[in-house]
């Protein structure tokens, strides 16, 4: 009976995890599918599958089209993430297909998708789905004149040195990648007015996109830098998604080979590939960059328990505890950029709170002289970070009847008139009455 | 006036039989009453009967809910109840206003059959009050008539008021709103100032402020009584029947009634400030300035009088003008005179419909047709110009009031469809004056032609030979009338005394018999008509009340060939999301049906029927007649979670969103004036067929109410439009069906979530992809 109940109550506090896509308490996901065009790209591109491994990721590599395919069985998911080498695949094997891939991002995994000048339109379906539009023209690739690799076959230039990062230490990693990234492969458009997606790592101004082996007809439709060549999509619900327009950006020829930039003197013994898709693939498996917000709680000054209603006028505290996911542990978060809105329709008051650098942000303030049903939020989006958006709804009522003052200062003329008016209709009642 | 009680006295020999008389009399009535009071009761309780023991409509389930928070928590927490879980995010203060004589008396009769160890639900006392005081009300008119035409009148007109459709429909059981108190404390303020004015006693001039007290308390129509009142009192002075009972009649109500009602919150300094309460103040200045006049005149020679007056009157003219410049400069500073939008509504009918939508569009609030005369108060609109009449027979202040009372109130019942029900007393009491005075004409014919009871008639005479003129006149009333009022106190009889005096008879008493005798054929015949008369009045009124005015309007009936069909889809719908939804979701629906959702679902409403806020509703009109994705943009800035549209498409139900539609037009481009209404209108035609706008076929309201109307019957077949839908196949992008009733009176929708991702450029080679890919596409909405 006791054993029972120690299940039932393991089974109860373990129930969120089975629904939530990752464990609320260790974001980082373990279990990946990669699905491969074929195995050969399992040995072409082991470094990158290796530092996975090595990081303690369980790879299950399945070919694309392979009949068993499923992501779900019995309503769970059975990986945590999806990674798609797999550009010509124009139909998955088994259950997969775009509807499911979208699903399982919708439903909080994280997907990279890498692709080659022979992407084909499901891949690329997935790409616009989640705010990426690669080039229509399905021959062409990204060319540049200017800054290409300098490699054995002069006149080849697909094969791009990238240096244009986004600066974010939060998505590439603290430490600066020096050496430049080798591209090749086709070129995507992001719209600009789409948030959630981010160009990791655009082309330079002189690039466009063209088939290299023919004539331009027309001028290019995507040029400069305009072009992003990987890019990475946070979606609204944290879940991240990062899509290459090469696959061979991950491959151990382009991670492994000296790179020196046309027109630069530098020369650098090895590319900045292995750095960049091991950061950023730290960053799209939540390794990186996860906050969570916990132990929201507002009382007023001087109490502890939280109140069901405040009254204007009231001064309270509010304070929330920040944490960021390291890859293995919750570290305290410390920013002085955290904000809380005390919030009705707009807010009435937007204050940063402190830190006390243990992950505790705090702020007293008064609330306003309005009353009416308010909340607490807290609205946090950074640049690689989760977005942390937390309300909680808090009413807000006018004075009590006995809570008004008492006696005016202003009003005391009144008050005196108004005894001296009923004490002069005493008198004179009195005297009229009984004095003849 | 009332009865000829100088005669008991003047006749001493009669003075036994007479007491045994008095005393019949007195019992007879009492029964007579008491069976009034149970009339008035079950009258009222076919609701009960036919559905079931349940609140009505929309109002009386606000009051409902306040009433049960009264009872858990207390006054004083009612008193501050800052209720959130309605016009999010706002919140109302219920406390302040909130008319809380309903309450406080559903409450107190709760609390006081709780201590006697009477386990009633709150609701049980909260249907049944409205029926409590509807036999209340008989009584009060009982005594309000009998003060100004005798107990026959009195009795005639309870009897009438007990069973007047007009207010049987707003206080059948269930009916738990405002005016089911409202209309006993009108009547029994009216009769106290009569009781006042008649007897000049201070005593029942404070119950009179304590009876003010408890209307204002009940009913926001208090102004009423605060006007009529002051009308009479002038109507008085100018006749030139001003008296110290008037004074004393008056002044007390003004000083001490505005001091009670400011103690009401909802009124507060309105007492004071507003327009409303202006003409007591001037009416009481003015009756001051003649006490004194009076007052001069008794103490001046008249010919110093008349020096003093020519002084007076040119100073006192002089600084009326300016005071009054100066109060209408201050009135006319403020936008709306002073005068609140209801009000001045009444004063100009076209006041609402030019400016405030929402006044307007509300059924009660529009003026009433013809028919519903008939149907509300029926015979007793033909009795009322006969029951006038017999008031001026002879004119005394009591009848004077009357008479002001009917006419003012027949104005404002053409006002306002709503208002029929102040109408309905006034005319109850005309109409129990005239037949009871119409009685007492054929019968004492009767009695006067029959030799058998012709020394009846002249004992009845000789009673009547020693009063006046103005007594004789009274005396046309039925015997049992002569009865009971033989038992006024003296007091009365010596100030009645005073009176007659100053209006010397003219006629002797066998002229005045020769006057009154009709032939008896004629007597018989139209005592027999006006016994069908009130045999009509009765058929109607029990077929009023059983049919037309007992539908709680939460359940619908309707009658067809195979049988009864119930429509319980409002309960349905509640239900359901007081069981699905989160107990902090917010509920976005015109706001008719805020107060059942936040009483009956338990869910926060953004706009309900107490409609303070006009920019709130108007914010919910505009998302109603927005497309999807600005109306989806609306509801999700205010939380809302759930949209809930009552449609009739269906089952034939009329009063449903898409007819109430115009009106949200109206009331949101008020505010918002993007929302054009000859947008949504075809050639000044408000359509919803092939014919309709595209701006109406594509706005939520109709998205909402349509959405998978054509699988229904093939055809999208409107039945209280009677026409086909003009759009049938469309899919809603920012909202999802949740629920919909069994006969699809109401529907419920869920706003969906902002998309997860943000689609990349639409495909621009649908040629080239679709081929392969568009089977297993999902359409992504979100773009």
């Amino acid at each position: 009976m006791k054993n029972l109940s120690f299940l039932f109550i393991f089974g109860i506090s373990f129930f969120p995890l089975l629904c939530f896509s990752f464990d609320p308490e260790t974001p980082t996901d373990r279990r990946v599918l990669v699905l491969l065009d074929d195995f050969s790209l399992k040995s072409s591109h082991s470094i990158f599958f290796n530092s996975l491994k090595s990081r303690g990721f369980d790879l299950d590599f399945k070919l694309a089209d392979d009949p068993t395919l499923s992501l779900r069985r019995y309503g769970q998911y059975l990986y945590d993430a999806l990674i798609l080498f797999s550009p010509s695949t124009e139909r998955f094997g088994g259950s997969l297909d775009l509807a499911a891939v979208l699903d399982f991002v919708d439903s909080g995994h994280d997907l990279i998708v890498a692709v080659d000048a022979s992407a084909s339109d499901l891949i690329k379906n997935i790409a616009t789905e989640c705010g990426v539009d690669f080039d229509e023209d399905s021959s062409a690739m990204v060319i540049d004149h200017k800054s290409y690799a300098i490699s054995g076959t002069e006149g080849d230039h697909t094969l791009i040195a990238s240096d244009d990062f986004i600066q974010s230490d939060v998505i590439l990693g603290k430490t600066k990648i020096k050496a430049p990234v080798i591209f090749k492969g086709i070129a995507h458009s992001v719209n600009a007015a789409n948030n959630l997606v981010l160009k990791v790592l655009s082309a330079s101004p002189s690039a466009y996109s063209a088939n290299p082996k023919s004539e331009l007809s027309s001028p290019p439709l995507l040029t400069g830098s305009a072009i992003s060549l990987v890019s990475v999509v946070q979606a609204r619900n944290n879940a991240r998604i990062m899509i290459a327009g090469s696959l061979d950006l991950f491959s151990n020829r382009l991670l492994r080979t000296a790179v020196q930039k046309a027109g630069s003197p530098d020369k650098y013994e090895k590319s900045g590939n292995e750095q960049f898709v091991t950061e950023i693939s730290k960053w799209v498996f939540h390794e990186r960059g996860h906050l969570k917000a916990v132990n929201l709680k507002h009382n007023k000054v001087g109490e502890t328990d939280e109140p069901a209603i405040y009254r204007i006028k009231d001064d309270l505290k509010f304070s929330v505890k920040i944490y960021e996911w390291s890859g293995k542990s919750w570290e305290t978060y410390v920013a002085d950029d955290v904000q809380v809105q005390f919030y009705m329709m707009s807010p009435y008051v937007l204050k940063t709170l402190s830190t006390d650098g243990k992950g505790l942000y705090h702020a007293s303030f008064k609330v306003p002289d309005v009353y009416g049903v308010f909340q607490f939020k807290v609205d946090y989006l950074r640049l690689g970070y989760t977005s942390l958006s937390l309300s909680k709804q808090i009413p807000v009522r006018p004075f009590r009847h006995n809570e008004y003052e008492r006696f005016i200062t202003t009003a005391f003329p009144y008050y005196g008139a108004s005894f001296t008016t009923m004490a002069g209709f005493f008198i004179f009642s009195i005297l009229y009455l009984y004095n003849k | 006036m009332s009865a000829p009680e100088a005669s008991s006295a003047a006749v001493p020999t009669l003075t036994t039989n007479n007491t045994l008389r008095n005393a019949f009399g007195g019992v007879l009535s009492f029964f007579i009453l008491l069976l009034i009071g149970v009339l008035a009761f079950s009258i009222r309780l076919f609701s009960v009967i036919k559905y079931e023991s349940v609140i009505h409509e929309f109002d009386p389930y606000f009051n409902y809910r306040v009433t049960q928070f009264l009872t858990k928590n207390g006054i004083y927490e009612f008193w501050n109840w800052f209720d959130d879980r309605t016009w999010y995010p706002l919140g109302r203060v219920i406390g302040g206003t909130v008319y809380p004589g309903l309450t406080l008396t559903a409450g107190t009769i709760w609390w006081l059959l709780n201590s006697l160890n009477i386990p009633l639900s709150v609701e049980t006392v909260c249907v049944f009050t409205a029926p409590i005081f509807s036999a209340f009300a008989s009584w009060a008119t009982y005594l309000l008539t009998k003060e100004v035409k005798g107990a026959g009148a009195g009795l005639t007109a309870a009897v009438l008021l007990a069973m007047v459709p007009s207010y049987i429909s707003r206080s059948v059981a269930g009916s738990y709103d405002n005016e089911a108190v409202a209309i006993f404390a009108l009547i029994f303020t009216f009769y106290l100032y009569i009781k006042t004015l008649n007897t000049g006693s201070l005593f029942y001039a404070t119950l009179n402020s304590i009876a003010y007290f408890y209307m204002v308390c009940s009913w926001g129509g208090y102004t009423f009584i605060i006007n009529l009142i002051p009308m009479h009192v002038l109507l008085c002075i100018v006749t030139g029947r001003y008296s110290s009972r008037l004074y004393i009649a008056y002044a007390p109500l003004v000083v001490l009634g505005t001091l009670l009602a400011a103690l009401v919150p909802v009124v507060g300094f309105n007492a004071v400030m507003t327009s409303e309460h202006f003409a007591s103040f001037l009416v009481f200045i003015i009756i001051h300035v003649v006490a004194l006049v009076y007052y001069i005149k008794g103490i001046l020679s008249p010919k110093m009088f008349k020096v003093a007056v020519t002084l007076v009157v040119s100073v006192g003219l002089a600084v009326c003008c300016a005071v009054i410049a100066v109060l209408i400069a201050l009135v006319a500073s403020s936008p709306t005179k002073g005068w609140s939008g209801r009000s001045l509504s009444l004063l100009d009918p076209t006041y609402a419909s030019k400016y405030i939508p929402i006044i307007a569009s509300v059924s009660e609030h529009q003026p009433p047709t013809w028919p519903s005369y008939f149907m509300d108060i029926n015979v007793l609109a033909f009795l009322v110009p006969a029951g006038i009449i017999a008031c001026f027979l002879p004119l005394s202040d009591a009848s004077s009031f009357v008479v002001l009372y009917i006419v003012t109130s027949v104005y404002f019942s053409g006002v306002m469809v709503r208002l029929m029900l102040v109408l309905a007393p006034a005319a109850c009491i005309t109409s129990g004056i005239a037949l009871s005075q119409a009685f007492d004409v054929f019968t004492r014919s009767i009695k006067f032609q029959l030799p058998g009871v012709s020394s009846k008639t002249e004992v009845d005479a000789g009673e009547t030979s020693s009063a006046t003129k103005e007594a004789q006149n009274d005396a046309v009333k039925t015997e049992k009338a002569e009865e009971t009022s033989k038992d006024r106190p003296s007091r009365k009889s010596k100030k009645k005394e005073r009176e007659h005096v100053e209006k010397p008879s003219t006629k002797t008493k066998a002229e005045k018999k020769r006057l009154l005798a009709l032939p008896l054929e004629a007597s018989v015949i139209s005592l027999l008509l006006l016994v069908f008369l009130g045999a009509f009045y009765v058929v109607h009124c029990v077929w009023a009340a059983a049919e037309a005015y007992s539908a709680p309007s939460i359940v619908l009936t309707s009658h067809s060939h195979d049988g009864l069909h119930v429509f319980d889809d409002f309960r349905e719908a509640y239900a359901w999301l007081r069981h699905n939804t989160d107990v902090d979701d917010k509920v976005a629906s015109w706001w008719d049906y805020g107060y059942q959702t936040t009483a009956m679902a338990n869910r926060t409403v953004i706009v309900d029927n107490n409609t303070w806020n006009n920019t709130h509703i108007a914010t919910v009109g505009t998302a109603m007649s927005s497309p999807e994705k600005a109306a989806w943009e609306i509801f999700h800035s205010l939380d809302v979670k759930y949209v809930l549209v009552v449609f009739g498409g269906l089952v034939g139900y009329p009063s449903d969103d898409i007819n109430k539609f115009l009106w949200m037009v109206r009331i949101g481009g008020g505010v918002f004036p993007h929302i054009k209404e000859p947008d949504y209108l075809r050639d000044g035609q408000y359509r919803i067929d092939s014919q309709a706008t595209p701006t109406m076929l594509n706005c939520l309201m109709y998205k909402l109410s349509y959405y998978r109307f054509v699988e229904t019957d093939g055809k999208g077949f409107d039945r209280v439009r009677r026409t086909e839908i003009g759009k049938k196949y469309f899919k809603l992008t920012h909202f999802e069906e949740v629920f919909t009733t069994h006969h699809w009176m109401v529907r419920i929708y869920k706003l969906k979530p902002q998309k997860n991702r943000i689609r990349g450029k639409t495909k621009k080679s649908k040629s080239k992809t679709s081929s392969k890919s568009s089977g297993t596409r999902k359409k992504n909405p979100w773009l």
